[in-house]
């Protein structure tokens, strides 16, 4: 089967956008104190760190960053089997009282962030919880929103959508593949 | 799809280099599971493992259950005495009646060599042997492997020897298999009377004194000496077997280079490995039992089945 892709967000577009995501995390904050950004693994957490650069850029700060796999916690281990490679978990210090905002690339489903929220709290009790995406491509099967999107597109079930960082796929951006009729 | 590992964790000699890293790899997340206040996740949540011990193991059952535990999976421990295989039951019908109590996995211990497959190839249930006989102890000699790695940051190319009582050791077959098909070199060294016939087919160096293999080894696991071994003639007395075996400052002082000790514990000071050797700089002795509980938790993980029929879709919906 050939495919057709489209490009949704080019490299440039990824910085402007995280940019724009890191100012109304902050806006909504209202500074960034009490702030914790965290990154879903694997891409979530390379745009987790863009936005905190951001962030301390243009506040001074020093954001704590965090890194989240949530394999352990999906709900599909008994029907998919297990995923061979688990990354690293890794919070920095107590999330208690803080208000964390979880990153990831692409929201689907909703089941990596329920996935995720679930792991918070095996972790602590964070005052507060955001969620802030890259690409929201719809089709949620669970009653989760983001707070601060980067860009919307409506893919169809058998589309993907797939997002690459520099640090892994070796160029930044975001494309829509869909399957040609 | 099917797991990586296949329905069952018999032994390394039938599993692949890639596969022994993959459950290396595995378990370098589950190690942080452990540092956690809340040291659970829910992967393994409804499972139910039995852990079946024929034959006596502090270490290695608090291990399992502990992986199993941790990983929100429901244990069941039975041990030989006091069931109904004090009464004569079989293995086989023993097995056959926690599997009619529809359970998931079984972590087996038995004295006789081979009885972890004799009770795979009978019950649909994941088998994980947790050592048979003189056979293997595939979990002990992988968390060797990761605690090998975790000090030098791989494991090819390593020179590794095998202290002590080889022929009656699982550990010491599990790690030959395992050392090997990762690429190190393996040695062992000890009384003739504690080797077995084909040493040499194992394709490993044999040392006759422990001096030289000290001189040779970046690390030596040194193996238990069971003490029943004395009085079954293989050693003609504890004492002697320290003083020509033993491992000691003295004689690691004269190495050439740091020589990490692993022990599979439980020790025998004073015999097969000195108290200021296994408490000293260099032990990774409890490094090991750490190391243990991630391997296990790999485990129990890696074997945990999918349903070919459902994956597809619940892959497609990954996000």
């Amino acid at each position: 089967m050939t495919h057709r892709s489209e490009t949704i967000l080019d490299a440039q577009a990824v910085e402007r956008t995280l940019r724009r995501m890191a100012d109304q995390i902050v806006e909504s904050n209202g500074g960034a104190d009490g702030l914790c950004i965290v990154g879903i693994q694997r891409r979530g957490v390379q745009l987790a760190d863009r936005i905190v650069t951001y962030i301390n850029e243009s506040e001074k700060s020093a954001v704590p960053r965090g890194a989240l796999d949530i394999t352990l916690y999906r709900d599909d281990l008994q029907t998919v089997g297990p995923r061979p490679v688990v990354g690293a978990t890794t919070l920095p210090g107590s999330i208690d009282g803080k208000y964390v905002v979880i990153v990831d690339d692409v929201l689907y489903t909703g089941r990596t962030i329920r996935a995720a929220l679930d792991e918070l709290a095996d972790f602590g009790r964070p005052a507060r919880i955001g969620l802030a995406v890259l690409i929201d491509r719809g089709g949620r099967e669970l009653p989760i929103q983001p707070d601060f999107v980067g860009k919307k597109v409506n893919a169809r079930t058998t589309d993907r959508v797939d997002v690459q960082v520099q640090e892994i796929d070796g160029s930044s951006g975001a494309i829509l593949v869909s399957p040609k009729a | 799809m099917t797991t990586p590992l296949g329905k069952d964790l018999l032994g390394l000699e039938e599993l692949t280099g890639e596969q022994i890293t993959l459950i290396l790899d595995t378990a370098e997340p589950f190690k942080e599971i452990s540092e956690r206040s809340i040291k659970k996740v829910p992967t393994l949540r409804g499972s139910t493992i039995v852990n079946l011990f024929f034959e006596n193991s502090t270490r290695t059952r608090i291990s399992f259950e502990f992986a199993e535990k941790r990983l929100s999976a429901d244990t069941v421990n039975v041990a030989a005495s006091g069931s109904s295989v004090a009464k004569g039951e079989t293995l086989v019908d023993t097995a056959r009646n926690l599997e009619a109590m529809r359970i998931d996995m079984v972590v087996i211990r038995h004295s006789s060599s081979g009885a972890a497959r004799f009770l795979a190839q009978r019950i649909e249930s994941n088998v994980i042997n947790a050592g048979d006989g003189t056979h293997e102890h595939p979990t002990q000699a992988l968390l060797d492997l990761l605690t090998l790695r975790d000090h030098f940051k791989k494991i090819a190319g390593l020179k590794v020897c095998i202290c002590g009582d080889v022929l009656h050791s699982r550990v010491a077959r599990s790690n030959i298999w395992g050392l090997q098909k990762l690429g190190a070199e393996v040695a062992v060294c000890g009384p003739r009377s504690l080797m077995p016939n084909a040493i040499d087919d194992f394709g490993v160096k044999v040392f006759s004194r422990i001096e030289e293999a000290i001189e040779w080894a970046d690390a030596l696991n040194v193996l238990r000496l069971q003490l029943e071994r004395m009085q079954a003639g293989y050693i003609p007395s504890l004492r002697e077997y320290n003083r020509v075996f033993g491992v000691t400052r003295e004689r690691l002082e004269r190495a050439p280079r740091d020589v990490l000790i692993l022990h599979p514990g439980p020790m025998n000071r004073g015999v097969e490995i000195d108290s200021d050797v296994a408490d000293g700089p260099h032990s990774v002795i409890l490094n090991q039992v750490t190391n243990g509980v991630a391997i296990r938790m790999a485990v129990l993980y890696l074997l945990q089945g999918g349903r070919p029929d459902l994956a597809s879709a619940a892959m497609g919906a990954a996000n």
